[in-house]
């Protein structure tokens, strides 16, 4: 059979896979630099099958995720940061009703409107809430086209056996860059969702979607649960990649395009001699704090590689518990090192 | 094989399918690629650019700072690209327009009058092209017939009368290339 390759944007890889992964709607509203994804769908869909609606707002449109996936339909929204800002009232309301969708943030530089150019500022909002409450969400951070197009697969596997809201935390440059993307992926059935607002028909229990539980007793109750369900994920689902860490003195953890910036620079070290490694968490939450704080048992030193002033470096720093020295480099406001900037301040951290 | 270009210019001068059409011919050879645009403010009346990436091997940073070619379409870019290619690397550039071209002696630099060409085959859109089939003579990273393979893929169905267009333009290209010396 011939094999389906395609070269690509990361947001269209991702729209593709989308309704390849059989959504049953997409609710969403443009914004640079992911407005290729409505505008995919919109194309798509009214043929493929699906809802595509373009809301009148963010606000709108996470509240209309909201409504059917308590239909038990499956259903996502894409937007960047200031967009998905607006959204976070209502994931705090999907995750707290224990709602399976998918969220996508294509990260551009912020605080504020900001600049539509690629960051990872969004980082802290992604994994240590963004919505008010007691929550989590599970975090995936692709760092090439190929992966924008599996992790929307991986996302709803994920948001549907936990019963979880799942992000895919992207940034600008994976969203506009072109790769070749080999669609393969095994169909995705749909799942038994018995607690879905199907209509009581005789003899059916009655389902109820909400997350308003006003007397603190019953309260707590859904907290220990949605924490359960945060200590299994945390089990079961941490994913990373490792490159050159066998022998590794020095390594570099970055993700998304920040890794794949990184992955060239410890070729550039290796090649001058040092003998440097890089750790790419896979996920973002749940984080890889036991393989990163194992590795810190041999490595001398560790440096973070973010588009931001220095968020994931606190992860780090927990996962090393005060082991090794861990440092931070970041480009701000958009602007993306090159390999060779980095590997400067790689070699300047080495040294201090 | 591992060859990174930068392809710059203003925006409408085709710069970005230019990359994405070797890109596209690139895969159809099985090999690896990475298409990087510009999408921020200069897109937006002034220059546009895209850094495309092709190897044999995986591909890790899209992102880099110095280049093995540069195709340049306008002033501002050759200012900007020029310094940027690496030693003994290659600078392709539309001499129609740009009146200086860099200096530098430690890279090979073709003028090729693209735009000139291209009016004299009657579709001023056609330089991009002209520029392509005079990089690929230099550095034949893909064969001619991938490009035209990309087009067909990459055009819809209404605009293929123009592959042979498209096809004499890279020929032309090849030709311009060949009797001009370099620097």
């Amino acid at each position: 059979m011939e094999q389906d390759i395609r070269l690509m944007k990361g947001n269209e890889a991702m729209a593709e896979a989308a309704i390849q992964a059989g959504i049953d709607a997409y609710f969403g509203y443009p914004i640079t630099p992911q407005s290729e994804v409505p505008e995919y769908l919109s194309r798509e869909m009214p043929s493929r099958g699906g809802v595509f609606l373009q809301a009148e707002s963010e606000v709108a449109s996470i509240n209309m995720v909201y409504g059917a996936a308590g239909a038990g339909a499956r259903v996502m929204t894409s937007s960047s940061s200031p967009g998905y800002s607006l959204m976070q009232e209502g994931v705090s309301y999907i995750a707290c009703a224990q709602l399976p969708c998918l969220l996508v943030n294509v990260n551009r530089g912020g605080p504020g409107l900001g600049t539509i150019q690629p960051s990872q500022g969004d980082y802290f909002q992604a994994t240590k809430g963004g919505g008010h409450g007691d929550y989590r969400l599970i975090v995936l951070a692709p760092s090439s086209v190929q992966e924008m197009a599996d992790f929307v697969f991986l996302g709803f596997e994920l948001a549907e056996k936990y019963r979880t809201p799942v992000l895919m935390l992207s940034d600008g440059a994976i969203g506009q860059m072109m790769e070749k993307v080999v669609f393969n992926h095994k169909p995705l059935p749909k799942t038994e969702k018995p607690w879905a607002t199907t209509g009581k028909k005789e003899g059916k229990h009655r389902s109820i979607i909400t997350s308003l539980f006003i007397q603190p007793e019953v309260m707590e109750k859904v907290n220990i649960e949605l924490n359960k369900k945060y200590a299994e994920i945390s089990k079961n689902e941490v994913r990373l990649e490792e490159i050159h860490t066998e022998d590794a003195e020095y390594i570099i953890v970055a993700y998304g395009l920040s890794a794949r910036i990184s992955h060239k620079t410890v070729e550039l070290a290796r090649a001058k001699g040092i003998k440097a490694g890089l750790v790419r968490p896979i996920t973002l939450y749940p984080y890889p704090y036991d393989r990163i704080g194992e590795l810190a048992n041999k490595a001398k030193k560790m440096m973070t590689m973010e588009l931001n002033a220095g968020q994931m470096v606190e992860d780090v720093r927990l996962a090393v518990n005060g082991k090794i020295p861990v440092g931070h480099y970041g480009r701000l406001g958009g602007i993306i090192p090159s390999p060779e900037e980095v590997l400067e301040n790689f070699e300047k951290f080495i040294k201090e | 094989m591992t060859e990174e270009i930068i392809i710059a210019g203003f925006g409408g001068q085709g710069v970005l399918s230019m990359g994405q059409t070797l890109g596209y011919a690139s895969m159809v050879e099985g090999k690896s690629v990475t298409w990087m645009p510009s999408y921020g403010p200069e897109m937006r009346g002034g220059t546009a650019n895209c850094i495309t990436i092709l190897s044999d091997e995986e591909i890790s940073s899209p992102i880099i700072s110095v280049f093995d070619t540069g195709i340049i379409l306008n002033q501002p870019s050759m200012d900007k690209f020029g310094p940027k290619v690496k030693k003994g690397g290659l600078i392709v550039y539309e001499s129609t327009t740009i009146l200086h071209a860099s200096d530098r002696k430690d890279i090979e630099i073709y003028a090729i009058p693209a735009a000139e060409a291209a009016n004299q085959m009657k579709n001023t859109k056609i330089a991009n092209m002209i520029l392509l089939g005079a990089y690929l003579e230099r550095k034949p990273v893909v064969g001619i017939d991938s490009i035209i393979e990309a087009l067909k893929k990459v055009l819809p169905e209404r605009y293929h009368h123009l592959l042979e267009l498209n096809r004499n333009a890279l020929l032309k290209g090849q030709e311009l290339i060949r009797s001009v010396s370099k620097n």
